[in-house]
């Protein structure tokens, strides 16, 4: 079936669980400088925007998968997760 | 004959040229590479230099390991061909997948860039073919991204495998186990953040970079060209 629907896609990518965050530790340590000490667990990441033409949801999260795993994240030490919706859909 | 080594050039790299004029004042026929060729015939052996291929965006070396050449350079590697990645192309044969683990930000995000120790640690691959092990080199580094790191398989193999080829001796970024170089199954692909051609002249410090571009030369030598 060609593809008949656009699709917008986030996806998020952060360093896996077990490997070290440096940037997300530095910007925690600056935090008690805006007078906040109790913000914990800051985690630094990347996050990506971009648009899909694909025949349903199925086959646009197939793809983005494919742009995320592929390319947007090094599976040996980042993870990511895909969000897609209709174009045009609130987000 | 001369060895005829290729250093590919993607755009933003940065090192090209000293890796060309190290290796030629060893005595090897060297030339730059464009990242768009597909052919990489004639050559004994390639080097992936130092610098910020593609801009280094995304991730180093992610967007490079989609250059043209790179195809090229994953046949001439499994034919057995001699190929070396120096810092910022240790970070594209990692994102290739032609070599394991990773390349993230130094411990305590800090850019390094001073001449440190590293022991060789293996001299049975492209790169320390003949060196003895043990042997201590005073080569500089120069990287914010060059803490290596591994899930612990893959490090248990690396070890087992006896594919640590070198190690700083005080570790200047964080990389696990000490690790300042790697090399693939077959120990004709292996990657460094140390940067030898920077250290190939007593006129900028040190000359102990010679020691692995030689073997390099000598590895290149036997080598049977990649068709």
């Amino acid at each position: 079936m060609a593809p008949s629907q656009q699709f917008s896609v986030q996806v998020e990518v952060l360093l896996r669980d077990g490997i070290a965050d440096p940037q997300g530790a530095t910007i925690e340590r600056a935090l008690p400088a805006l007078g906040l000490d109790g913000v914990t667990a800051v985690r630094a990441g990347k996050s990506f925007r971009f648009d899909i033409a694909a025949s349903d949801d199925a086959d646009a999260l197939a793809q983005a998968t494919v742009v995320a795993d592929r390319l947007l994240a090094n599976p040996v030490i980042e993870e990511s997760v895909v969000t897609v919706r209709p174009a045009g859909s609130p987000a | 004959m001369a060895p005829h080594i290729g250093v590919v050039l993607f755009p933003g790299t940065n090192c090209e040229h000293d890796a060309v004029e190290a290796l030629g004042r060893l005595g090897a026929d060297a030339d730059l590479v464009w990242h768009g060729s597909t052919s990489l015939e004639g050559y004994d052996a390639l080097v992936l230099p130092g610098g910020f291929a593609h801009g280094d965006y995304l991730r180093p070396g992610a967007i490079a390991r989609f250059s043209p050449v790179m195809e090229a350079v994953a046949a001439f590697a499994a034919a057995g061909g001699p190929v070396v990645g120096i810092c910022n192309g240790f970070q594209v044969l990692t994102e290739a997948g032609l070599l394991p683990g990773a390349l993230q930000k130094n411990r305590g995000l800090r850019f390094v860039c001073a001449t440190v120790a590293v022991r060789v640690e293996r001299g049975d691959t492209a790169l320390t073919d003949g060196v003895a092990v043990g042997t201590t080199l005073s080569i500089p580094i120069n990287h914010f991204e060059g803490n290596y790191t591994c899930d612990t398989e893959t490090l248990a193999r690396l070890r087992d495998e006896d594919r640590v080829v070198l190690r700083y001796v005080d570790n200047p970024n964080g990389s696990i186990d000490d690790i300042a170089g790697v090399c693939n199954e077959g120990r004709n692909v292996v990657g460094l953040m140390p940067h030898p051609e920077r250290a190939a002249s007593a006129l900028v410090g040190s000359e102990d970079g010679n020691v692995l571009l030689g073997a390099l030369l000598r590895t290149a030598g036997a080598a049977t060209p990649a068709a």
